[in-house]
């Protein structure tokens, strides 16, 4: 498991050398983040929009009665933004972070498939990678002649919350 | 000291039982005077007593050892063998201090006060020290209650090698076993010393329809053989309350104490019948009680349980939940009028019943009496007037009232700030107080009442009130007030919330470094509530707090600007207005004023501070809803008002970050999300910005200041 080493993920419990991810997809690339992070998957419902935060942050949304911030990946990525169609999903995922955990919804073009990658089959990423920051990447997998970039997801929602600045408040 | 996780776990139960037994030791102290009875003296000592049992199975030895120090005098105390002097009160108070202190390191596994606990140490040999007011040859403590043959000789053959072995007369407390001590396992601790010969007594038990199945009826009469010192036998008992009977006399120093033979498989019935022919067994012991009787409880305590405020949080989420869905409901049903639907609407009606009183029922559990805060202060009062040489007598009224656990403990230490600046500062000294026609003893009183859904808790003194003309003076000399500018009285008073601002000639260590009041406030504000003082020169000062129940609640007026819904709290909301556009002045540059009454407002336009889509930018027509916070007030602009209702608060911080401008979130009847606005924050964005924007166009600020005197002065509307 020499390429899950880049990733501070608690979820480290010996599972052979195969792991599952989810894919998904964003402006035609495939990624993965680790199955076992993901809480669920559902539509975009209403958001409400906190005021002076960045673009990539949507909002809030009720989930069974915790406030649960929704990520925009593509605007995240720089990506071009389009309109929400009827494959556009949230991505519901626990990460590190917070008191105990964090719980996010992140938005993206569609789901797609769930894999078994081995490890083995990893490799570490390239110095670009996709529209991602490699410093999110926990590695490079092959599947079916396709590759999938796969997502240390707690850091990149960690740094999303964490270092995106808020816009100044009294300057408004 | 490391213990496996088992142990540890039961460690914390005696670490939060020896805090409260401190506390129960704390407030017996305080109120022993030379007039005493024996019974408050009593449970002050069991407090120690069991501390020690407690500290001594954990292998905390050093707090064993010091709290058996402190139990050696508390029980020369209660057999009247020392006096109860202010001197040793004051020894044992401190003793208590130290002990919390170490309660709360071996807890951390911090390392121990050595120093402080020797100093305290030799403090008790000292008083131990001191010729006793009773001869020495007069009773010890635990034979007092013993029957007369086992006193006179028993000291002196406590390790005679004579001693062939024990009579054990063992007559315990009905709760013995509810306090969970098993004589069967005392039994078998004493078999391992030598050969025993127990006798059962049941002439106590009760017919079946009076038994209580958890109460012991049963005393016992036990002699063992064997060259046993007497401390070893004090040791398997060391456990057993002090309620219980117990006499230990020795066999083989007179021919007359052997053992009667009784055969120890001998029919209960038997021995029974041999009850009435022993004298000493017909009147039940002085120490015991009836039995069923508990003589531990006092009080009348309901019981209680513990509960992890995490469990109950999430209880009180779920409940939250469940009155969405309720509400949720009722808006369906809303639509439906034929009668078919009536069952439907009943039924929807009952359950909203339903869901507001376990709602109701499930936050009482977070719920705790302010006596838990209030408790603390007969002890600071008393510190601190023996400090200040001031005759202060404590008076605590509504300790009954409850209001949420959060809100308890953050409202303990302004509550302290209060209470030493009205030592400090409000009382005077007896001199004082006499030449002032006052009785010599000042009264300082705390009160808690419930009010809607607020709770009101007033600091009052009857001391010299605030000193308006002296309070006005330092105002100006800070700059805090235009030198111009009138003030009514209650403006000058409230002043004193003012940050930097204290009169305190003389800066003491009670209080007077001016960091005081402006923080009791903020920390006030930001639990929601609101401080007001009201004084009457020469007579005394009140101070009432105005707090929230809760904070998993909170009265929300409901606010749409453009398409975005937000909730005020009800309480910072002091009146709305419907904006006329010759009402509004733009002051300097952009920073917009509302003429209300007297009073200039700064504006706040909601859709520019968050950055939304309003109906209509003109300010005309809108409604200037006007917060209050820490004394400051600010109108904010909103299109609309909507509904009034309680709404609970969620985090935004457990799953994003803190957002300025916002106080948390809710989520309303349609189940979206709304944001809860910290009003606060808002007004001191708003005093932030005019403060930049004057201090380009004007030099000194003096509309801000202006601004801030009057809000502080008008606080408190309702």
């Amino acid at each position: 498991m020499n390429t899950a080493t880049t990733g501070n993920g608690g979820d480290k419990v010996a599972t052979g050398f195969s792991e599952q991810y989810l894919t998904f997809m964003l402006a035609g690339e495939e990624y993965g983040v680790d199955i076992l992070r993901v809480q669920e998957i559902k539509g975009l419902d209403k958001v409400t929009r906190i005021p002076n935060s960045p673009e990539h942050v949507l909002g809030v949304i009720n989930l069974r009665g915790a406030v649960v911030p929704i990520l925009d990946l593509r605007r995240r990525f720089g990506l071009e933004a389009i309109a929400f169609g009827p494959t556009t999903v949230v991505i519901v995922v626990r990460v590190a972070g917070g008191q105990d955990g964090r719980t996010v919804g992140m938005v993206v073009d569609a789901v797609s498939e769930v894999y078994n990658v081995d490890a083995g089959a990893t490799q570490l990423p390239p110095d670009v990678c996709g529209s991602v920051d490699t410093i999110f990447v926990k590695g490079l997998a092959t599947v079916e002649k396709k590759m999938l970039i796969l997502l240390d997801i707690d850091r990149l929602i960690g740094d999303i919350i964490a270092n995106e600045s808020m816009h100044g408040f009294a300057a408004a | 000291m490391t213990l496996d996780p088992e142990m540890a776990e039961i460690a914390k139960v005696f670490f939060q039982e020896s805090r409260e037994g401190l506390d129960s030791m704390e407030a017996g102290l305080l109120s022993l005077n030379a007039a005493t009875n024996r019974e408050d003296i009593d449970s002050i000592f069991r407090a120690a007593h069991s501390m020690k049992g407690g500290a001594a199975t954990f292998g905390f030895t050093e707090v064993a050892a010091f709290t058996h120090r402190v139990e050696t005098l508390l029980d020369e105390m209660r057999t009247g063998v020392r006096p109860i002097t202010a001197d040793a009160i004051q020894t044992l108070l401190q003793c208590c201090d130290c002990m919390r202190e170490m309660i709360a390191a071996t807890e951390a596994e911090q390392p121990l006060d050595q120093g402080r606990i020797a100093g305290l140490d030799s403090d008790i040999t000292h008083i131990l020290g001191e010729p006793a007011g009773v001869p020495p040859g007069a009773p010890p403590s635990a034979a007092s209650r013993a029957a007369p043959l086992a006193v006179s000789t028993q000291e002196a053959i406590d390790d005679d090698p004579q001693v062939k072995g024990w009579r054990i007369d063992f007559a315990p407390v009905a709760d013995l076993l509810r306090l969970r001590n098993e004589p069967a396992r005392m039994f078998a601790e004493l078999e391992r010393l030598g050969a025993i010969v127990t006798q059962a007594d049941v002439s106590r038990i009760p017919s079946l329809d009076m038994l209580d199945p958890e109460a012991c009826y049963l005393s016992w009469r036990i002699d063992i053989t064997g060259q046993i010192p007497r401390r070893a036998l004090d040791d398997i008992f060391d456990w057993v309350d002090a309620g219980c009977r117990l006499e230990f006399t020795p066999i083989g120093v007179s021919p007359a104490g052997a053992p009667a033979k009784v055969d120890s498989q001998a029919q209960p019935a038997n021995i029974a019948a041999q009850g009435p022919s022993r004298p000493e067994r017909e009147a039940p012991p002085p120490g015991a009680p009836p039995p069923g009787a508990a003589p531990h409880k006092t009080t009348g305590d309901p019981g209680s349980i513990r509960v992890s405020t995490k469990k109950l949080d999430n209880i009180i989420n779920l409940v939250g939940e469940l009155l969405i869905t309720q509400s949720m409901l009722s808006g369906c049903a809303e639509g439906i009028n034929q009668g078919g639907f009536d069952r439907l609407r009943q039924g929807l009606t009952q359950l909203a019943r339903n869901t507001r009183e376990l709602q109701e029922s499930v936050m009482q559990i977070r719920m705790l009496p302010i006596s838990s805060a209030f408790n603390r202060f007969p002890r600071i009062v008393h510190e601190l007037s023996r400090k200040l040489g001031k005759k202060v007598e404590i008076r605590l009224t509504g300790e009954g009232t409850e209001l949420d656990k959060t809100v308890l403990e953050k409202i303990s230490d302004p509550l302290v700030h209060l209470v030493r600046n009205a030592l400090d500062h409000g009382l005077e000294t007896p001199e004082q107080r006499l030449a002032g026609g006052k009785q010599e003893t000042g009264t300082l009183e705390l009160a808690a009442a419930h009010e809607g859904g607020n709770i009101i808790i007033e600091v009052r003194d009857d001391g010299a009130g605030l000193n308006k003309a002296r309070i006005l003076k330092r105002a100006r000399e800070r700059g805090l007030v235009p030198v111009d500018q009138e003030l009514t009285d209650e403006q000058i008073d409230n002043l004193i919330f003012m940050p930097g601002f204290s009169t305190a000639e003389q800066v003491s260590d009670v209080s007077g470094r001016g960091v005081g009041m402006d923080v009791v406030r903020r920390n006030i504000n930001d639990l929601g509530g609101n401080v007001q003082i009201l004084s009457k020169e020469g007579q005394g000062s009140t101070i009432r707090i105005r707090l929230p129940l809760t904070l998993a609640i909170l009265d929300g007026q409901l606010v749409r600007v453009g398409k975005e819904v937000y909730v005020i709290s009800l309480l910072s909301i002091v009146e709305t207005i419907q904006v006329t556009r010759d009402r509004l002045n733009t002051l300097v540059g952009r920073t917009e004023v509302f003429r209300l009454r007297d009073e200039f407002l700064p504006v706040l336009k909601l859709w520019d501070q968050f950055g939304v889509e309003p109906d209509s930018r003109s300010a005309e027509g809108s409604l200037l809803v006007v917060v209050e916070a820490e004394g400051m007030r600010v109108g904010v602009l909103v299109d609309d008002l909507l509904a009034q209702q309680q709404v609970v608060i969620k985090s935004l911080e457990s799953n994003f970050k803190p957002v300025p401008g916002i106080a948390g979130a809710t989520i309303l009847g349609d189940g979206t999300v709304a944001l809860i606005i910290d009003v606060a924050d808002l007004i001191h964005a708003v005093f932030e910005r005019e403060r930049g924007a004057l201090g380009r166009n004007m030099g000194a600020g003096l509309p801000g200041a202006r601004h801030r005197v009057s809000g502080t002065s008008l606080g408190m509307a309702s």
